[in-house]
């Protein structure tokens, strides 16, 4: 599974970041995390919020930090 | 079940929300007192009380506007600003786009994704600029804090201006066609369409909505808002009228350019400069002066134009930045002259 997180690491993106890492560990997850700072690339997801959660190149979420049991099931789903 | 229970909760908070904000005046006053027995009339009697009196009355209006303003912006987004903004001509645009401003989530760290967002989309940049002014300019904190602590006629006062400004400036913008000091590159971005569906929350995903903007805002708010209150209760209590006359008052007719001046790279959020506010109008500062200085503190910030300065040339920053800057100094000057 790869995940990205999409931002210019503001200070929410960092904390986004943190969290599904976290998720990940707890849960025994294996994930391969991926910042992505670049506008350009950001914007080919076409999201006008930071930060995006990008799981195996599908949007999950932009402009909020998800709680924790939605990252869950997202995580679980792929 | 816990997200009902919340819901409940939320029903259950709006009767004591109510009760404890107008017996306010009534608990402090028994706190102070006869509980504390502070004798009426002295310096130190008058900071407390004003101290006890504005924190809770501060939070407690910031709780529930946060919270409203919550449940109103999950009936907006980014996506959906666009779409009512997209093949909207110059000024009926800027209208549109400084209203939708104060109501669409925004946040300074993702003016640049919006910016690229809005102009990829084929967006007027004069359109896109009164979105981008409001957007910080008129701030639902500050809002509160106003209406607060001044009544409701600054509150209105303040937003109208903000919304003028907005609209004014993004006109502006618009009529000088300055599309070549953007960086050549956002024209070149090719947006990805969103695959997510869209969402339609029901109401009760609203309301927790409402409560976690709540969560999230006064945890980060709460400490400058009695940090401020307590320099402002310091002030009330010590500092003499008049004090701030003769440097912001109305005769002092440099103060308002000077106002904006200081204003403009002095970054604060609305919570921790609201304070400072209410300390200078009680001593003599003019209301014009005043209301300048608040909003060039926090509708123009140095951290946003660096920001900025990835999507646009220094010609347009500056340009941006002394339009509405002589937007906020004309307001200045208006406002001291009605007052």
């Amino acid at each position: 599974m790869i995940i990205k997180i999409l931002g210019m690491g503001c200070a929410k993106c960092n904390k986004l970041e943190e969290k599904v890492k976290e998720v990940a560990k707890v849960n025994g997850i294996e994930a391969e995390f991926i910042k992505v700072n670049d506008m350009q690339e950001i914007m080919k997801y076409g999201i006008m919020m930071t930060p995006g959660l990008v799981i195996n190149e599908k949007v999950k979420s932009y402009g909020v930090i998800p709680k924790e049991e939605q990252i869950l099931q997202w995580l679980k789903e792929c | 079940m816990v997200k009902s229970n919340m819901h409940k909760a939320a029903l259950f908070f709006l009767p004591l929300w109510i009760a404890v904000y107008f017996s306010l005046n009534k608990i402090i006053d028994f706190l102070i007192f006869d509980l504390l027995g502070l004798a009426k009339g002295t310096h130190f009697a008058d900071a407390a009380w004003f101290f006890f009196f504005e924190v809770p009355k501060v939070l407690l209006l910031l709780t529930l506007i946060v919270f409203v303003v919550g449940i109103i912006r999950s009936y907006f987004s980014p996506e959906r600003t666009r779409r009512m903004l997209g093949g909207k001509k110059l000024f009926a645009g800027n209208v549109l786009a400084s209203l939708l401003g104060v109501v669409t989530p925004f946040c300074s760290c993702s003016a640049i994704p919006l910016f690229l967002g809005f102009v990829e989309s084929g967006i007027p940049l004069g359109v896109t600029f009164s979105f981008l002014i409001a957007a910080p300019m008129i701030n639902e904190i500050a809002l509160v804090l106003l209406f607060g602590l001044f009544g409701w006629k600054t509150a209105l006062i303040y937003m109208s201006t903000g919304l003028i400004i907005a609209m004014l400036s993004g006109y502006i913008i618009g009529l000088l066609k300055l599309e070549k000091y953007v960086e050549p590159w956002v024209y070149e971005v090719k947006a990805g369409r969103l695959e997510t569906a869209e969402e339609n929350p029901s109401f009760s995903d609203r309301i927790s909505y409402g409560i976690d903007a709540v969560k999230e805002i006064v945890s980060k708010v709460w400490i400058y808002i009695v940090i401020g209150i307590a320099v402002g209760a310091g002030i009330h209590g010590y500092v003499p009228e008049n004090f701030m006359a003769s440097l912001m008052g109305k005769d002092a007719w440099w103060s308002v350019p000077i106002a904006v001046l200081i204003g403009v790279p002095m970054y604060s959020n609305a919570a921790g400069i609201i304070p400072v506010v209410q300390a200078l109008l009680e001593k003599g500062a003019s209301l014009g002066t005043v209301l300048a200085f608040m909003m060039s503190v926090i509708g123009l910030s140095l951290p946003e134009t660096i920001i900025l300065k990835k999507v646009l040339k220094l010609q347009l920053i500056l340009i941006f930045v002394g339009i509405v800057a002589a937007g906020i100094i004309i307001v200045g000057y208006i406002f001291n002259l009605i007052y």
